[in-house]
């Protein structure tokens, strides 16, 4: 297992991080946020042509460019650094991995060149209710007809669903749980932007009556455990990116914002909050960078999975309510980014599972 | 180079295999270790050493290690007296004291802690004051490992008090077996005797005995503390000799002992993690909700905190790091082992009231709840710790300091 990152990594990040400083600054991302549709299409497509982002885990021969989920986690990393507004987690990553995992050849070599060139928007709607992808959860109903599915059911917190146009759904049959393509424009779907906390991430409930659809992969066979570890080491890193920056933040505006005649930062009150804030940090990275590797390496990674979602989420509400604490009143106000984070922070935390539920995840996926 | 490390290979073999007898004394056969240069291949070819670099002393510990040989005496505070006088140390204090050293006939301690100076040690005030051909030395030091077997001290004390506090101090050999000298052990809460005080009543030390120059003690016990940060995982010696019968390994498995005593209760005070699935197991606690997820977050941190520690050795090796990671490894340390004995208190229930035989797993329990509370403090504090972090990786302004001038003047305990 390795331990660092290659030269060709660091550099791959340092380009992409060049990149998000220039298009992604805080003035873009509010005014990105205040649009419904949440994202500006042509940053999308540079990140997508020039930077060949939305493929980076994707096999060469679907469009992708072979690489895997180290380089994903790189690129997570980087736009939860600089709160890119894009459809990036939604297609790329959720949808992306959902065909990649569940499709056959056939409809992997069909769907995924669109995911991985950024030409078409696609995401993944497998939560009802609960956050955690229990089988329990699912229980908007498939049934045959002709040669696909009809699907009847509502699915809550469809990350971008209504910028998607391909919609990764799941579904029940007799069978078990299975996954589901459908065309976001067909009829019988109908689609709603619901108010998210978190405004750079719109959030759709998608009401499926009677909506044609195709079955992906084999029929009661959905591998959503499998998905999920793959897209929470993904989600990890962008929240250990977001942790990151509020630590910048909080440790820079310690340094210059001076009372009682001192930088508020010579104060130990406040230092040492920092240190252990950045042991915090630090070692949720180092978890998250792991779990990647060990993905990367072939190994069963649940237990990593969970545990980085875990750590990541906890260290990067930390890190949000600490940087707030640290600007005192201004921390509060609108004006201020700070709010920008914590509001990612907090739906974060909760979305694909809290901390508490993936502790019991990773302690079943032990045995134990 | 891997053409050289072979032909030191054949060297050290063939030399073994010419003088490795095991009914010598474990004295008389790190003698030969010595003149030969082979106890400390790395160590400059002026002072019982080859000039080698440290791929060589692996293979000559590899070749030690096939032929159940064994190797130059290695524990506790005698490497520090060895890395400190071979940088500062005069041509006559390495002859004096180097052999000792490597033949174990000689111990060593640390006298650098005062009880009125522990996170700042440069206030140390134990004074050494020149009188006649010699230094008299008045003052008491505290948690000095193994000072009741040591032949010598590394001492740290006050020559002058005009001079601002780190420039005041002198760094001394001293002879631990004298009328002046007298070691106590200090109990631990948890009843362990680990570490003494050392009082000195006009003990002397010859003007010879100086390591550096006199006012420089601080850069000398820079020193010291950097070999023993970098040497802290190695404190503890493990006998390789597989439990062999003779004379020579008897000697050897003393020896450890005596340097291992101080530590046998160093797993336990770092929380015991191997242990808390399988006493969940036992006492049922594995089924309470709670303390599940108490045990899951401890796993988590204690495997995050594994894997940092590998990153930042990959990182060391490529030259990346800052030196103050280690500040970080060990403030996760102090985070594990908390939440360890909190997790063990919770498995454990009422019985936790309990210690020795009757308590549970023989009183390895209650040994962790009550040896927990040093790892927070035992080389380096947290709030030391958070110091280094801060100031260093974060690059955070110090705090106002008040002890600038004449130590004099400084106001102390």
């Amino acid at each position: 297992m390795d331990f660092s990152f290659s030269h060709e990594q660091e550099q791959f990040r340092d380009s992409l991080a060049r990149f998000l400083r220039d298009k992604s600054p805080t003035s873009a991302v509010r005014k990105l946020m205040a649009t419904d549709r949440g994202y500006d299409p042509a940053v999308w497509r540079q990140l997508c042509d020039d930077l060949g982002v939305a493929g980076l885990h994707l096999p060469e021969d679907v469009g992708g460019s072979g690489y895997g989920p180290v380089e994903l986690g790189i690129a997570l990393e980087e736009q939860g650094r600089a709160l890119l507004c894009a459809p990036y987690l939604a297609s790329a990553v959720m949808a992306g991995y959902a065909v990649l995992l569940g499709g056959t050849e056939a409809q992997r070599a069909e769907l995924l060149p669109g995911i991985a060139g950024g030409t078409t928007i696609a995401t993944l709607a497998v939560t009802e209710s609960e956050g955690l992808w229990r089988a329990g959860d699912v229980r908007l109903a498939a049934t045959a007809s002709g040669d696909g599915f009809r699907l009847n059911g509502r699915k809550r917190f469809v990350v971008d669903g209504q910028n998607a146009d391909l919609l990764v759904v799941a579904g029940r049959t007799g069978k078990g749980v299975s996954l589901f393509a459908v065309d976001a424009a067909a009829e019988g779907v109908s689609r709603r932007a619901v108010p998210p906390m978190d405004p750079t991430r719109k959030l759709a409930e998608i009401v499926f009556d009677d909506a044609p659809s195709r079955l992906l992969g084999a029929e009661g066979e959905a591998p959503l455990e499998a998905i999920l570890d793959a897209v929470l080491v993904a989600f990890a890193h962008e929240m250990i990116g977001g942790a990151q920056a509020l630590l910048d933040s909080a440790v820079a505006y310690a340094k210059l914002r001076v009372q009682f005649g001192r930088p508020i930062g010579s104060f130990q009150a406040i230092k040492h909050r920092c240190a252990d804030l950045l042991v915090q940090v630090e070692l949720a990275k180092a978890a998250v960078y792991q779990a990647a590797q060990l993905l990367a390496d072939g190994e069963d990674a649940t237990v990593a999975a969970s545990q980085a979602k875990a750590v990541a989420a906890e260290a990067y509400m930390h890190a949000a309510r600490e940087c707030i604490q640290f600007h005192g009143g201004i921390g509060f106000t609108w004006e201020n980014d700070t709010h920008l984070w914590f509001k990612r922070a907090k739906s974060s935390e909760v979305f694909l599972g809290a901390p508490r539920e993936h502790r019991e995840r990773m302690l079943q996926a032990m045995g134990v | 180079m891997d053409a050289n490390l072979e032909e030191i290979r054949a060297e050290i073999r063939a030399w073994l295999a010419e003088n490795w007898r095991p009914e010598r004394s474990l004295v008389e056969w790190r003698n030969l270790l010595v003149d030969a240069g082979w106890a400390a291949p790395d160590w400059p070819a002026d002072y019982y050493g080859r000039d080698l670099p440290p791929s060589a002393v692996a293979v000559v510990n590899e070749e030690l290690a096939a032929a159940g040989a064994i190797g130059a005496a290695k524990a506790g505070v005698r490497n520090l007296a060895a890395a400190t006088l071979l940088e500062h140390g005069t041509d006559a204090q390495k002859r004096r004291y180097l052999r000792g050293v490597l033949t174990g006939e000689e111990a060593w301690c640390q006298l650098f802690s005062e009880p009125g100076s522990g996170s700042d040690l440069a206030g140390a005030t134990t004074r050494a004051v020149r009188q006649g051909n010699q230094w008299v030395i008045n003052g008491q030091k505290v948690w000095n490992t193994s000072a009741h077997h040591a032949d010598f001290g590394l001492l740290l004390a006050r020559t002058d008090w005009d001079q601002p506090k780190h420039k005041g101090l002198t760094y001394f050999v001293i002879d631990m077996r004298q009328p002046g000298v007298e070691v106590r052990q200090l109990r631990q809460m948890n009843g362990h005797a680990s570490f003494n005080e050392v009082f000195m009543t006009d003990a002397v030390v010859h003007p010879e005995d100086m390591v550096g120059k006199e006012g420089g003690g601080w850069q000398v016990a820079m020193t010291t503390l950097a070999h023993e940060r970098s040497g802290f995982a190695r404190s503890r010696e493990s006998v390789e000799d597989g439990g062999r019968p003779g004379r020579i390994y008897d000697e050897y498995r003393e020896e450890v002992a005596v340097a291992n005593e101080p530590y046998v209760w160093y797993p336990q005070r770092a929380g015991r993690v191997d242990l808390v699935i399988e006493r969940a197991k036992q006492t049922g606690a594995i089924d309470d909700s709670v303390i599940r997820q108490d045990i899951a977050r401890l796993l988590a941190l204690h495997q995050s905190a594994q894997w940092y520690a590998r990153r930042t050795a990959e990182a060391r090796k490529a030259g990346r790091t800052t030196g103050a990671e280690g500040s970080v490894s060990k403030l996760a340390a102090s985070h594990v082992a908390r939440l360890a004995s909190d997790v063990h208190t919770a498995i454990t229930g009422i019985e936790a009231m309990l210690t020795g035989p009757e308590s549970p797993l023989d009183g390895v329990i209650a040994e962790i709840l009550v040896s927990v509370p040093a790892v927070s403090i035992a080389g380096g504090t947290d709030e030391i710790q958070r110091n280094i972090v801060s100031e260093r990786l974060l690059d955070m302004p110090k705090e106002p300091r008040f002890d600038t001038g004449p130590f004099r003047d400084v106001k102390r305990n």
